[in-house]
């Protein structure tokens, strides 16, 4: 019941390619990110002091990833002292490992499953497989996925890419391999396709002994653990079974009960338009005879303290995962979520990714040029990530390469491959528009030749002009004209 | 009032008809223009593509040449918001590579100065309408820098609007990105493509003869767009539509 993986992902305006041809997947995206962008603009002009909070999310975070050390330790003591048992993991490999251990040791082979970006990153769903344990997906999108044998596609609507009819033929063809089965005649009403989900759903959530879930925010000095939600299967799963295990990035933290204010009001209005989400479940550690009896909490690194010694690149670990980064992003809507290669796709994936795991495969050295540097993936952000500064910081570490954190240690980076003759024109360029005598030859010469100039290019041209006509060249360069015109009057030449 | 024109390499090399346009619209309102000879390209290219560091440079060659003047203008709101926001960025990255502030000297200078051309006209000129004459439906497309790193807002907006003969039309989708975007345009040709075959059917839903914006580079990836899909709209740079007068169209 495994989905695709991400190994060996082509770069991304390969990936992409195939997605901007899809007519049915580019309208399905359209419509789903348009209707949502006008959502969260008006639930966010409601909000008098949207500036205000936007500003004090960023703080709140860059203050306990400043101190992140100092916050994890108590998290940890908050955490124990409460009854549950924190494990740590340096990367995906141990955290999978520690997952599956916990709950083999229930003597369980299945477990039900909140949704959560931490458990897709490390491909937990896959790991357990291989140990012979079901991993239900109990959000509904998530369901459509894992049951179309797809890949998420949208960090909060993972099924985007889909319209209905693709989902009414998903359930109707899979529900019974793996419980009830979708009803006879089923159609692609949303209620009634909601419905099949419940029923099917219901089952699972009654049986199971085992729950894994993400989280949204832990607070240190509590040790309680947030999840913020729309269906309430998360609800379902945090309360009914026997043992719960969480597997959360450390920088997931708040320091204090009081922060949530600020992310409470930010967090749904920028994700799913919603004034307030329908639920926000809190746990801390087990309660006598009240939920489960026993709580897990994994806090996963993979990746995210050497990103935190990056001073530019750090910003990108103050995301929610609201998405909303995505909703608004042209190229998002036209690639598609598969494209990026990650389970974190859009602007925010396009900086994290290549991050978390380095810029050393084909996909992750094309991330970084994933974007028109637009800027509208900043302008929503609720913690102020400047997406687009960290987008050319990694261009940079790709073409010239430098000193990077990994695995803790500080290492030299080559500049990619494949940017030679680009590094090339650029050194050319600069020598040029460092002498303002070779530039203007060069306009000349190109003036001069104008007639000769072809209408396509080749090369790294040719996609340009079969889409786009190639500009002509003026007969005269401005400054030709001035000189003509003006000349003498200009002091500084 | 003394101000450098600041035509960008773009301009210089490909649209020369933007400068002289901005020389004749600042002429009429009075000003003094100037265009030093020795400007080049503000690194912008470099920069956005990672090559930080040969941006540099080009940055300190651009205050040494447009230091001297009080204002700076140039019609092209990518342009500005690169002198505007990302020099003073690269000084602060030179100071954090522990290389101290002689980058950010050498660059603060420019940087309050440097205006875009339409910000130039509303907010130092302090007018609207700058006597043109354009008899054309018209819709604007504001650029993703001139929008969002310079916060133009409805500048342009209300320059076309004071423009006798000239019908503005409300572009859909307007604050979407046209997909040019430098070097992405190449990079990501089929993505950069759909973004811009998007915009020009946006444009076309107007109904206008011509669609405007103040950056050549964006309308050179609309145009060639619009060549290829054979519509019969045009792109034009704004300064060309606030230069142009009733004397000359009936001439």
């Amino acid at each position: 019941m495994s989905g695709g993986t991400f190994v060996g992902m082509p770069s991304f305006p390969k990936a992409a390619h195939e997605a901007v041809h899809n007519q049915t997947l580019r309208g399905n995206l359209r419509h789903a990110t348009h209707t949502i962008r006008a959502k969260r603009a008006n639930a966010v002009a409601e909000v008098s002091d949207w500036a205000e909070l936007r500003e004090a999310g960023k703080q709140i975070k860059d203050h306990t990833l400043r101190h992140l050390d100092r916050y994890l330790v108590q998290l940890e003591e908050s955490v124990t002292a409460a009854g549950g048992t924190v494990h740590w993991a340096a990367d995906a490999d141990e955290a999978n490992r520690i997952v599956t251990y916990l709950v083999k040791a229930t003597g369980e082979s299945e477990v039900v499953k909140v949704k959560s970006m931490a458990t897709q990153e490390i491909g937990l769903n896959e790991a357990l497989e291989a140990e012979g344990i079901n991993a239900y997906e109990t959000d509904l999108a998530e369901l459509i996925v894992q049951l179309g044998k797809d890949r998420p596609s949208h960090i909060l609507v993972p099924a985007i890419h889909r319209n209905r009819g693709e989902i009414r033929d998903i359930f109707a063809r899979e529900m019974s391999e793996w419980g009830r089965p979708a009803p006879e005649g089923l159609t692609d009403t949303p209620a009634e396709l909601a419905e099949a989900a419940r029923v099917h759903l219901r089952e699972k959530f009654l049986r199971a002994k085992v729950g894994v879930s993400g989280a949204n925010f832990m607070v240190a000095e509590t040790g309680t653990l947030v999840v913020v939600e729309s269906e309430g299967n998360g609800r379902m799963c945090l309360t009914l079974p026997e043992t719960l295990i969480s597997v959360v990035g450390i920088e997931k933290i708040v320091p204090t009960w009081q922060d949530l204010e600020v992310f409470l009001q930010t967090l749904p209005r920028s994700s799913t338009a919603e004034r307030m989400n329908p639920y926000t479940s809190t746990w801390t550690g087990t309660t006598d005879e009240d939920g489960p009896q026993t709580f897990h909490l994994v806090l996963i690194d993979n990746g995210r303290t050497d990103t935190l010694a990056d001073e530019v690149g750090r910003q990108a670990l103050r995301c929610i995962r609201c998405s909303a980064c995505l909703n608004v992003c042209p190229v998002y809507e036209r690639a598609g979520g598969h494209a990026y290669g990650s389970v974190y796709p859009g602007p925010i994936g396009a900086i994290l990714s290549p991050q978390l795991r380095g810029t050393q495969s084909e996909i992750d050295a094309s991330l970084p040029y994933a974007s028109s540097l637009c800027g509208a993936c900043y302008d929503v952000c609720p913690v102020a990530i400047d997406i687009p500064e960290v987008l050319v910081h990694l261009r940079e570490r790709v073409v010239e390469g430098g000193v990077v954190t990994r695995d803790g240690a500080k290492v030299v980076l080559k500049p990619a491959k494949g940017h030679a003759a680009e590094r090339a024109a650029m050194r050319a360029a600069r020598w040029a528009f460092g002498h303002p005598g070779a530039l203007r030859t060069g306009q000349r010469f190109a003036s001069r030749t104008r007639r000769f100039h072809p209408r396509t290019l080749p090369g790294p041209g040719k996609a340009w002009s079969e889409t786009r006509a190639l500009p002509a060249v003026p007969a005269e360069p401005f400054r030709d004209w001035w000189q003509r015109t003006h000349g003498g009057k200009d002091a500084s030449k | 009032m003394r101000v450098a024109l600041f035509l960008t390499c773009v301009n210089d090399t490909l649209y020369p008809d933007t400068g002289r346009a901005v020389v004749k619209l600042l002429t009429r309102l009075g000003v003094d223009v100037d265009f030093p000879m020795a400007q080049t390209c503000c690194g912008q290219a470099h920069y956005n593509t990672g090559y930080r560091h040969q941006a540099e440079p080009m940055a300190r060659h651009f205050s040494d040449v447009f230091g001297g003047y009080e204002a700076i203008v140039t019609p092209s709101g990518s342009c500005g918001a690169m002198v505007r926001e990302l020099y003073p960025r690269m000084g602060e990255r030179a100071r954090a590579e522990g290389r101290g502030d002689t980058l950010a000297a050498t660059l603060a200078p420019v940087v309050p100065k440097t205006y875009e051309l339409t910000e130039f006209l509303v907010d130092v000129l302090g007018v609207t309408d700058v006597g043109a004459y354009y008899p054309h439906t018209v819709t604007y497309h504001p650029t993703c820098h001139g929008l969002r790193s310079l916060g133009l807002g409805d500048r342009p907006r209300r320059l076309l609007q004071s423009v006798k003969g000239l019908e503005l039309k409300e572009l859909p989708g307007a604050d979407e990105c046209c997909g040019f975007g430098g070097t992405f345009a190449v990079k990501n040709s089929d993505v950069s493509a759909a973004m811009g075959a998007d915009k020009v059917r946006n444009a076309e839903s107007t109904g206008a003869d011509v669609l405007c914006a103040a950056d050549n580079s964006c309308l050179m990836h609309i145009g060639g767009t619009m060549t290829r899909l054979r519509t019969d709209m045009r792109p034009v740079h704004i300064a060309e539509i606030l230069a142009s007068t009733e004397e000359e169209t009936h001439a």
